[in-house]
């Protein structure tokens, strides 16, 4: 009986999310209806600009359209990008890359009944790349490359480049880049939209009670013709996980972006069995092992290797995967992009990714003797949340012991963990993360170069610097990949100034009547919500 | 009379300085600030530049002397500045949350009340027998079970039992509306932690009310009272029942005062948008002004409570003379 239950739960689970797919592929999205969704965290302002956490987008991105996005119906696909206020399709680089040519819809309004003209999306991103002194803009350093932004026509935005970049058209993407009105720009300033909100997306504000919720009702004049599907939304706040668990169960809410672990899944199929649709993906985060160079013994490459010699992730993502938002096996490369190499290629040329533990932990007690550290002890600084940070540092902690090495783990909160790894940098090693919104690998592997704002292993490496700079200025995506694996060995091998240990995996099961929304790799993807819609006749099964 | 209400407001003053000079050197005891957090929080890139400016805007980077003396003064005019983490007044941030928080507060002490009185007085007057022993087992069981837990109890019976009993699993609702604009959506979010809360709280009171009885019931004037043939209710309800409320009324005051502030847990378990969670999330947010603005509020409810508990002393005995 004892093995029995699991089976079940996988079961349903499993039927869950076959039906679930069926369901969403034959039925015909229905109008109406308000979806009630739970946010695990606070909103800090409304602007898109400046903000950084997922508790800012759930609830405020439908109310704003971008200039691109994810495909909605094919979110899972880090390369498959469409327009949004931009008319046909994504424009191709010209001028060896330097030049793109958007076509502006002429067809949008501002909630506030105001066109929308390429001088309001030249006026968006002329704060986003170029903000003046004293205004924020917290993706300004994405858009270097940039040179110029012009408006030859209302209909016509250009973006000049200084050189070629295979990370412009994801930075684009990012769905923190909210489309503004200039006129409210003009009238108002730089600082206005913290505290307002006036978009073009699918929904409208109608209020926001700070710590509460926030209700969206639907626009009317939403330029994807046919949508929003849904009459509104109210995004919750839930700070706690068992509650917006419990919401989902109880009926209180229908869905969580953010995602739960493999527990609260299985608890919520086992309550709710087929009223719960499970979707999985791979996640765009990585938890990462960082030491710090300039605290002996970690100056030592041997040392450092010895580390992630002895981590054995294939067993890991394994067990791990059953009690943590962490699964999937890879390097500095979002696995599932084009662009990440293939396990079976990090299992032959990066150290730490053998699938033979033991020949691997040997090689480990042998660089540590060498390095006259074979009683290695140190203290592994961590941050006080159980997922997936202190499941993955307890389980790091067994796998050093197996090498001979003992670690204990300084657990703190979130603000003196940060001020320990980023301010002071005083630890010995410490859990160190790289959760991105859009899949840009580019980009995203900036965070291993030793002069990145974010990296706190404090080192240098010119050699790094340089293949990076290199791999900024092609668009070429077959010298991007050549250039990627010199990266990856360079950061992992060579150097092993970090260690990758797995990435995220996400998990979001919801109400089985709320149909179009459709996973992707990072909780801010996705979110616009024009897309989603209540099946009300499952709705009633659901006796809600 | 007089002269005591003077003097004690009085005295206000240096006990709300000393608890701003206290919060204000602990807090900046903590490594790191919000701006840390704001910026690189969620693991995606930080650029230093927005951090610096961060720090700068929200004067983080001043120095800690000059940082003290603007808070003072901010204390002085009433002006308790503006959230760092959502840049918005402090006073609309603790507006929105107050309501929510005294209802709880009322709810929960009026159910104390109901339960701990009765229950107290029955306990003292039948000592040693059934009734006695089962009053003792439900307030130390009260005093035992943290009002979270209870309420964890409380969230899984209703979802358990209603999902049991009619198939649909319900559970409170999640966000707060008044009293006045939707009562029957507020007591059915509010009545639940008030019982979790009330229940802890009335089992302090049980036991403060059985044990207060228990020495008035022992004094002469309730011996002559009983000498003089007068039945047992009117014993305890008219002339013991009055004397035993001193210690209980200071029990019910500081727990009151505790309550508007100090449902951090039980507030999060029931997704209550009240001081307690506001305060959780200013100090995991590093809000400075948010958290020093919350402490003031709560030293000042504890001061006021005390002063009112010390005036109803008066009235509940006579004896008891201020001047």
């Amino acid at each position: 009986m004892k093995g029995l239950a699991p089976r079940v739960v996988t079961a349903v689970m499993g039927a869950g999310l076959v039906i679930g797919a069926a369901i969403a592929q034959a039925a015909t999205p229905q109008k109406g209806g308000e979806l009630n969704i739970v946010v695990g965290s606070k909103i800090p302002s409304y602007d898109g600009h400046i903000e950084s956490t997922f508790g800012m987008i759930h609830p405020i991105k439908p109310f704003y359209s971008g200039l691109i996005r994810v495909n909605p119906d094919n979110p899972s696909s880090p390369t498959d990008f469409v327009c949004d206020v931009c008319a046909g399709d994504v424009p191709e680089g010209t001028e060896g890359g330097t030049k793109y040519t958007f076509k502006i819809r002429t067809d949008i309004k501002f909630h506030d009944g105001t066109p929308m003209t390429s001088a309001d999306v030249k006026a968006t991103f002329d704060k986003i790349v170029f903000p003046p002194d004293g205004i924020a803009s917290n993706r300004k350093a994405y858009f270097k490359m940039v040179e110029s932004i012009t408006t030859p026509d209302a209909e016509t935005l250009i973006f000049k480049l200084k050189h070629p970049s295979g990370t412009f058209i994801p930075s684009v993407a990012m769905p923190f880049n909210f489309i503004y009105s200039k006129k409210d720009l003009d009238k108002h300033g730089y600082n206005w939209h913290q505290k307002n909100v006036n978009g073009t997306g699918a929904f409208m504000y109608v209020e926001h009670i700070q710590g509460s919720h926030v209700k969206g009702a639907a626009n009317p004049n939403y330029h994807h013709k046919g949508k929003p599907y849904l009459k509104g939304y109210t995004a919750l706040s839930a700070p706690k996980m068992s509650v917006r668990l419990q919401a989902i169960r109880g009926g209180r809410a229908d869905i969580e972006f953010r995602g739960f672990p493999p527990k609260a899944r299985e608890d919520l199929v086992k309550a709710l069995g087929d009223k719960i649709t499970v979707q999985e993906s791979d996640w765009n985060c990585v938890l990462l092992v960082t030491p710090s160079h300039k605290k002996k013994p970690f100056d030592d490459a041997r040392v450092r290797q010895a580390l992630t010699l002895s981590i054995d992730r294939h067993s890991g993502s394994k067990h791990l995967s059953n009690i943590a938002i962490v699964k999937t096996v890879g390097g500095i490369v979002f696995p599932k992009h084009p662009l990440a190499t293939p396990v079976s290629e990090l299992k032959s040329n990066i150290i730490g990714y053998s699938d033979d533990i033991k020949s691997s932990i040997a090689k480990a007690k042998g660089l540590l003797k060498d390095a006259g550290q074979s009683n290695l002890k140190f203290t592994l600084l961590n941050r006080g949340v159980d997922q997936p940070y202190k499941v993955v540092g307890t389980w790091l902690i067994g796998q050093w012991r197996k090498a001979g090495i003992k670690v204990e783990q300084d657990v703190r909160p979130s603000t003196p963990f940060y001020a320990s790894l980023r301010k002071q940098k005083d630890f010995d090693v410490s859990i160190d993360f790289n959760c991105q919104s859009i899949v840009n690998p580019i980009a995203d592997v900036s965070k291993f170069l030793p002069t990145a704002g974010n990296n706190y292993a404090s080192f240098s490496d010119s050699e790094l610097e340089k293949t990076y700079d290199r791999l900024l200025q092609t668009a070429d995506v077959d010298q991007q990949k050549t250039l990627l694996r010199q990266y990856e060995k360079r950061v992992l091998n060579d150097l092993t100034s970090q260690m990758i240990t797995m990435w995220w995996y996400k998990i979001n099961p919801h109400r089985s009547y709320v149909k179009g929304w459709k996973i992707a790799p990072s909780h801010y993807l996705n979110q616009s919500l024009d897309n989603v819609w209540i099946d009300q006749e499952e709705k009633k099964r659901h006796g809600l | 009379m007089y002269t005591y209400i003077v003097k004690r407001m009085l005295m206000l003053f240096p006990t709300l300085l000393g608890a701003a000079i206290v919060v204000f050197l602990l807090l900046r005891l903590i490594p790191g600030d919000v701006c840390l957090l704001k910026f690189g929080g969620e693991g995606g890139y930080v650029d230093p530049e927005q951090i610096k400016m961060c720090q700068l805007r929200l004067g983080i980077a001043d120095p800690k002397v000059s940082q003290f003396f603007s808070y003072i003064g901010g204390l002085i005019t009433f002006d308790l500045g503006t959230s760092m983490w959502t840049n918005r007044p402090v006073t609309e941030e603790i507006a929105i949350r107050f309501p929510l928080s005294l209802q709880i507060a009322i709810m929960a002490t009026l159910t104390s009340i109901i339960i701990a009185i009765p229950l107290g007085v029955i306990s003292a007057a039948k000592q040693n027998s059934i009734t006695d022993y089962l009053v003792r087992a439900f307030s130390i069981a009260g005093i035992a079970m943290p009002s979270f837990w209870l309420g964890i109890l409380i969230i899984l019976g209703l979802l358990i039992g209603t999902q049991a009993y009619s198939g649909v699993p319900w559970m409170p609702p999640l966000h707060y509306k008044s009293i006045f604009v939707d009562p029957a959506h507020n007591l059915s979010q509010l009545i639940w932690p008030a019982l979790a809360t009330g229940y802890r709280y009335s089992a302090v009171a049980t036991r403060m009310t059985r044990s207060a009885m228990l020495d008035v019931l022992r004094e002469d004037y309730v011996r002559t009272a009983r000498a003089k043939g007068l039945i047992e209710r009117v014993i305890v309800n008219k002339h013991a029942l009055k004397n035993a409320m001193l210690p209980v009324v200071t029990i019910i005051g500081i727990e009151f005062a505790f309550l508007m502030g100090g449902l951090v847990v039980t507030e999060q378990v029931f997704n209550l948008n009240g001081l307690g969670k506001l305060f959780v999330e200013s100090v995991t947010q590093a809000d400075y002004t948010l958290t020093q603005a919350l402490v003031m509020l709560v030293v000042f409810i504890f001061v006021m409570v005390n002063f009112i508990v010390d005036l109803m002393y008066a009235w509940l005995d006579p004896r008891i003379r201020y001047s």
